[in-house]
């Protein structure tokens, strides 16, 4: 048993349910109880789904657990497959399900001899796979499923594309910021004159699987989902695989590099070199943002940055790399990918953390006090609670963060977006620096920047004046010293002199 | 179509396939960790349930909430490891962070199935740590949404004291918070007389459910106004308030989906339930008040003139919604008496979704719900039991009702097809008992109205394609 407030990834079938409902015709049937089609409602809500989420569940009730869910899964199936006329169904196994231990291939194969579509049982167990890990395995799953069974009926269409082409593998539905890196990457791919072959999951229909073999490579913008379907493609039908995230500018060009020298190696004979040269240089405003004066201002400015395993770790790179942003803390929550992530950002952090307590990365925050984070929305709290700004740069997120507008993170125009994200995080802490030392409007009252109890110390009228002189980004970092120094000397009471005898006494 | 067929005599009742939309009874964490200040609730369940608890509870979350997960692992479901102990070592964690009065445990799906001997374990534990600990089985396999609170009070029902267990004034004035609440401030033996004498010599009465301290407030001086004392309230605002409850006193809902309270009050506490319609709307909270009052041989005072006063009150509102016809999907059990509010209103009900009926704990809202429609000449509702959403959205097709109560599943959809909804789920965090409150159910009901009515001229009500399939 493990005491927890708070996850960074959900369980696993909703990883499975954010792949079959970012197909379209897929219907996916949960094995569950009552309460558990909250899915349905994060669709809805967060992304602002017109359409009904294709989700349903086959309700675990008392009688399912004491007979048994017997012709209850295979007739919701049946059911289904009537009413939507769906092309597959995914049943998908929940937490209860993985204990009730009842046969689901069974009810699998039984459904599918009534039912018009094709029925699947999602290949994911709870206890050992997290929803990032679940939705990768099943994406896999199910182009596996329609690769081999075209193949068998020799219903794969023969050869490549005759122009360069791509398949983009691992956009979906909740995913941060997908829906608009997928029109940023269809555009960059356009520049590159590469044909989008497939994109999966996201809007492709199952009947569209049978023509990945066609593209000349796999793109995977994505470390948490897709590679496992890139790596099948590639063993099965030898077809290569470019997993660089285009995200920042020089991870961008490295991608389209790779890109090129795959595309090369099958005869294209392209070079990619001006396009990179000219979008780095005058189409983005990336490159020159880092050699304006409002980037050297954020020079050996502290930040920490966490997040998922792609997010966190191009980040990393483009604070330390592109902008010379002293990177204190990089870290990421997918624990099952911790090796990648450390040999991706270990030269460009000061430290990695690899956790999913939410509590140890909040800790963190609080003892390395950065001018700004880069985070999830849980990061967002804790910086809110400290007065640090955060801009949010992975998943989990909230409303906020699916916006309407265009704001992709890939590709050029993303690097734009980072720029901005980035410059107006830091920007509002300047802001406030500058108030401060001229003497600014703010006459609120110092808080205690520590994550748990409130001081016990009082301060005197005098020392509190004394206080407020200080520049507001290190007065946090002041008043904590202080009553540090007052509580290892058992003052209760901090005056002017206290003040001063700590300021001596830690050289702050 | 359905909505003109002629009047049946007698409500409908159906039970459908209970492929329905609703929250994991657990939900009701979030708001009883509010109501009782001192209580720390854990819930042993797995990753479904914290993630679950901490996107529905959205901001809560970061707020440092004295609830969390014991989530279990794969070691807990093979019985590699102990339970009693790992959860030893979890409660002790809690009694060293927060200290808290009682440590509530929710049951949950994967208790039941690996059979947890929860209720066996914590008076073991509760002994050796020296914290109360009360069990609930609010889960999914059983229950829907609310009737989670139901679980839980059920439970608490067993912790209340009877009058031999509490000994001090200190403790007694503790135990009846309401006292206090009332006096404002005047200096206590004043009160205390003068209190004494504003009511009438009736029976202990004990309140249950729990609501917002406002609505405690509320409610308590309405019934004060009939020289009518509340006793104690189920929950109060702490632990250690819990009520006094002893043989033969009194005991009254708040809420309709409080009936295994209900049961366990008179059944194991020997209490007298009052059965009255609840306390939602002015008609109801008058009901309310008139049955309570005929239970103790009262004649109410003012009543009439108050309802009517805040009907008065309402009528811009009405207007809005006079005429208009709306749909009730079902998952929070508070749907029969918002559809006798709404059809008091003017409103037409064509159905009544509802997880669980309970026509015994609901006898009497049920029937001033058939004596509503009869006077308001509107047509008796279909009341469906376990309702099945497919087989809903279908009918709600076909009848386009002015407006429909659904959860957040299926709200923007069909607003995207032009039809108006209200998401069920605000009925329950809103306040909305007693005369006070009655506006702001009308304000929850009209938004949905009132923001559509600024947007009419605009053409676009449609936003889907094709008429796609429901």
């Amino acid at each position: 048993m493990k005491l927890a407030y708070w996850m960074y990834a959900g369980p696993a079938h909703i990883g499975t349910l954010r792949i079959a409902s970012s197909f379209k015709h897929v219907h996916a049937i949960m094995h569950a109880p009552l309460g558990d089609d909250y899915f349905n409602v994060m669709r809805s809500m967060l992304e602002r789904e017109r359409d009904f989420t294709p989700v349903t569940a086959s309700i675990v009730d008392r009688t399912v657990l004491a007979r048994g869910s017997q012709e209850k899964v295979v007739d919701n199936i049946v059911r289904k497959d009537q009413e939507e006329a769906p092309d597959l169904i995914v049943l998908t196994p929940t937490c209860t399900s993985s204990i009730l231990q009842e046969d689901l291939q069974n009810f699998v194969q039984r459904a599918s001899l009534t039912a018009q579509c094709d029925v699947l049982l999602a290949d994911v167990n709870h206890y050992r796979v997290n929803e990032l890990q679940a939705a990768d395995r099943t994406l896999q799953q199910i182009v596996q499923f329609y690769l081999e069974r075209a193949q068998k009926k020799g219903e794969l269409p023969p050869g490549k594309t005759e122009k360069p082409s791509v398949n983009i593998i691992g956009l979906t539905t909740l995913g941060f910021h997908n829906n608009h890196d997928r029109t940023e990457l269809v555009k960059l791919m356009e520049s590159l004159g590469i044909e989008v072959n497939v994109i999966l999951p996201d809007g492709a229909s199952v009947t569209e699987i049978q023509q990945l073999p066609q593209a000349w490579f796999n793109l995977v913008p994505y470390r948490e989902v897709g590679p496992l379907t890139a790596k099948y493609l590639q063993s099965a039908f030898d077809q290569p695989t470019i997993d660089i995230t285009p995200m920042g500018l020089v991870e961008t060009a490295r991608c389209i590099r790779a890109i090129q020298k795959v595309l090369n190696a099958q005869g294209a004979n392209v070079d990619y070199e001006p396009f990179i040269d000219e979008q780095t240089r005058f189409v983005s405003n990336a490159a020159w943002f880092s050699r304006s004066i409002d980037c050297q201002n954020l020079t050996g400015k502290k930040a920490v940055v966490f997040g998922d395993s792609t997010h966190s770790a191009a980040m990393t790179k483009i604070l330390a790399r592109e902008m010379g942003i002293h990177v204190v803390l990089a870290g990421t929550y997918c624990k099952y990918d911790a090796d990648w992530f450390r040999e991706q950002v270990s030269e460009y952090c000061d430290e990695v953390l690899v956790s999913e307590d939410n509590g140890a990365i909040g800790d963190k925050i609080a003892q390395i006090e950065p001018a700004a984070i880069f985070g999830t929305q849980m990061e967002r709290h804790v910086g809110k609670r400290l007065d640090i700004p955060c801009g949010v740069i992975a998943a989990p997120i909230h409303i906020q963060n699916f916006p309407v507008g265009y704001r992709p993170f890939l590709g050029y125009e993303g690097s734009n977006q980072i720029v901005d994200l980035v410059y107006n995080s830091f920007t509002l802490g300047m802001e406030d620096h500058l108030l401060e030392f001229f003497g600014g409007h703010d006459t609120k009252e110092v808080i205690t920047k520590t994550i748990s109890a409130d001081s016990d110390l009082t301060w005197t009228k005098d020392a509190l004046t004394e206080l407020k002189r200080v520049p507001g980004f290190v007065r946090g970092k002041v008043k904590r010293n202080t009553e540090k120094f007052a509580r290892d000397r058992n003052f209760t009471e901090i005056s002017v002199e206290v003040l001063y005898a700590a300021k001596e006494a830690v050289g702050t | 179509m359905t909505l003109a067929k002629p009047q049946t005599q007698n409500l409908e009742f159906d039970c459908d396939t209970g492929n329905y939309h609703t929250f994991c009874p657990i939900s009701c964490v979030a708001w009883l960790y509010q109501k009782i200040e001192d209580s720390f609730f854990l819930v042993i369940g797995t990753k479904t349930c914290g993630y679950f608890l901490q996107n529905a509870m959205g901001v809560m979350i970061f707020a440092e909430p004295r609830y969390a997960m014991a989530e279990l692992e794969e070691g807990d479901i093979s019985a590699k490891l102990n339970d009693y102990a790992e959860l030893k070592r979890l409660c002790e964690q809690i009694k060293r962070d927060r200290n808290p009065s009682v440590i509530v445990w929710i049951g949950t799906c994967t208790t039941e199935i690996i059979k947890t001997d929860l209720e066996g374990l914590a008076p073991k534990l509760e002994a050796e740590i020296g914290i109360p600990i009360v069990v609930a089985r609010a889960n999914g396999l059983d229950y829907a949404f609310t009737q989670g609170e139901d679980t839980v009070l059920a439970a608490m029902a067993h912790r209340c004291p009877t009058s031999k267990q509490v000994t001090t004034d200190a403790e007694k004035e503790e135990r009846s918070g309401m006292q206090k609440l009332l006096s404002f401030g005047r200096k206590k033996e004043e009160t205390a007389a003068a209190a004494e004498s504003e009511y009438r010599d009736h029976p202990n009465l004990v309140l249950f459910g729990s609501v917002p301290d406002p609505i405690v407030t509320q409610m308590t001086l309405e019934l004060k106004k009939q020289g009518i004392k509340v006793g104690g309230w189920l929950p109060a605002k702490r632990y250690t308030e819990l009520p006094v409850l002893d043989e033969g006193d009194y005991v009254v809902g708040i809420n309709p989906f409080l009936s295994r309270t209900a049961t366990t009050l008179m059944r194991r506490r020997k209490c007298k339930l009052i059965g009255a319609p609840f306390p939602i709307g002015p008609d109801g909270t008058r009901a309310w008040i008139e049955k309570i009052c005929s239970v103790f041989g009262i004649e109410p005072q003012g009543l009439e003139e108050r309802e009517a006063k805040i009907w008065k009150s309402l009528e811009d509102y009405l207007a809005l919604v006079r005429g208009k016809s709306v749909f009730f999907m079902g998952d929070n059990l508070l749907e029969i008496s918002l559809a006798r509010f709404l059809v008091r209103c003017g409103m037409t009900v064509s159905e009544i979704g509802i997880p669980y009926m309970d026509k015994r704990y609901q006898a009497a809202e049920l029937a001033l719900l058939e004596k509503t429609c009869q006077d308001m000449g509107a047509p008796l509702p279909k009341i469906i039991e376990k309702p099945d959403n497919y087989n809903q959205l279908q009918r709600i097709k076909d009848i386009q009702p002015d407006l429909v109560i659904t959860g957040m599943a299926h709200a923007n959809p069909l607003e995207a097809r032009g039809i108006n909804t209200k998401w069920s789920v605000e009925f329950t965090f809103a306040q909305i008992h007693g005369f006070t409150n009655a506006r702001d159910i009308l304000e929850l009901v009209t938004r949905p109205l009132r923001r559509n009515n600024s947007l009419r001229d605009l053409g676009w009500d449609k936003l889907v394609k094709e008429e796609a399939t429901v």
